[in-house]
């Protein structure tokens, strides 16, 4: 990363800033940009947001038909004998 | 509608899970299946494009799950347990069809991509690179998105943009995502799972992340200050 961080180049280093992989003197140039830029700020936080409505995804249902599939075939699992 | 359920993953204590599931108890097994089908779907999708070939798999992985319950100590979690079963089960089917393993091979712009590269954020969104001092800051700033109510359901709407831009990532970035994002691994987990560098995970899961958050945006209300 060289000394001037641009916005376009901020929203590439994302990830790794979130993955704390970003070297200590990258890490201060990223945090230093966003101190002053609203959008970065507001970009880092729709990545955020987005990490955590990805994580609530799985509150889903499944076909029906899967899991009738799925429930015959634990009980045929739990008639075998042990 | 899906109603708030507790979440059979975030027990720290999984023995009593695990004794249930052994004793046979359906409800248990349902609860399982529930949070984790989907998920196994979505790492399915990413090794062959037939929805009944994916369902298979996901099912196979489900039984063996249950076949192996003996075996399993806990040493792991029952979620990690299960995933790699899934892995199993997509080695074996690979080797069965003298095909490799998708999961761990990049595409060759994912090969060559080093962290920092790409274009997370449309390029149009930014101002000229060579424009002195103003270049590469953002035309329109990204607005503030409302903040999201602690624990609560996705609305159908939200869940199905996720869901549809999940499924549309190339098969690496997608199976990356799911263990991340979706499933809760932690990225050396999913390095071992997946068989790929730290480095490329991290790429991965960025594109992934970039691709995901630009079909939220349209959609998802903004902070009106």
């Amino acid at each position: 990363v060289s000394s001037t961080l641009t916005c376009r180049k901020l929203v590439e280093l994302v990830t790794e800033y979130l993955e704390e992989a970003l070297s200590p003197g990258d890490r201060e140039r990223f945090e230093a940009h966003l101190m002053k830029c609203e959008g970065c700020s507001a970009y880092l936080d729709q990545m955020r947001k987005t990490i955590l409505m990805a994580g609530r995804l799985h509150q889903s249902d499944i076909e029906p038909a899967a899991r009738e599939k799925l429930l015959a075939a634990f009980r045929d699992w739990r008639a075998r004998p042990a | 509608m899906v109603e708030e359920r507790a979440d059979v993953a975030a027990q720290p204590d999984e023995s009593g899970l695990i004794g249930r599931l052994r004793a046979g108890d359906e409800a248990t097994f349902e609860a399982l299946i529930d949070r984790y089908h989907n998920s196994l779907l979505r790492m399915a999708r990413s090794y062959t494009r037939d929805a009944a070939v994916a369902e298979e798999m996901a099912q196979d992985t489900w039984i063996a799950l249950l076949e192996s319950l003996g075996r399993f100590e806990g040493r792991a979690s029952l979620k990690t347990w299960l995933f790699r079963i899934f892995m199993n089960v997509a080695r074996a089917r690979a080797r069965k069809e003298s095909r490799t393993v998708p999961f761990s091979e990049l595409t060759p712009a994912e090969e060559n991509a080093k962290p920092g590269e790409g274009s997370t954020v449309e390029w149009h969104r930014f101002t000229p690179s060579w424009l002195p001092r103003f270049g590469g800051h953002w035309i329109s700033t990204p607005g503030r998105w409302q903040d999201l109510p602690e624990e609560q359901a996705l609305s159908s709407e939200t869940r199905a943009i996720i869901a549809s831009a999940i499924a549309t990532l190339p098969d690496v970035q997608r199976a990356v995502i799911t263990l991340r994002d979706v499933e809760g691994f932690e990225a050396e987990e999913v390095c071992n799972l997946l068989g790929v560098s730290s480095t490329n995970q991290r790429v991965l899961l960025h594109r992934a992340r970039a691709k995901v958050r630009r079909a939220l945006e349209p959609h998802v209300p903004g902070v009106t200050s």
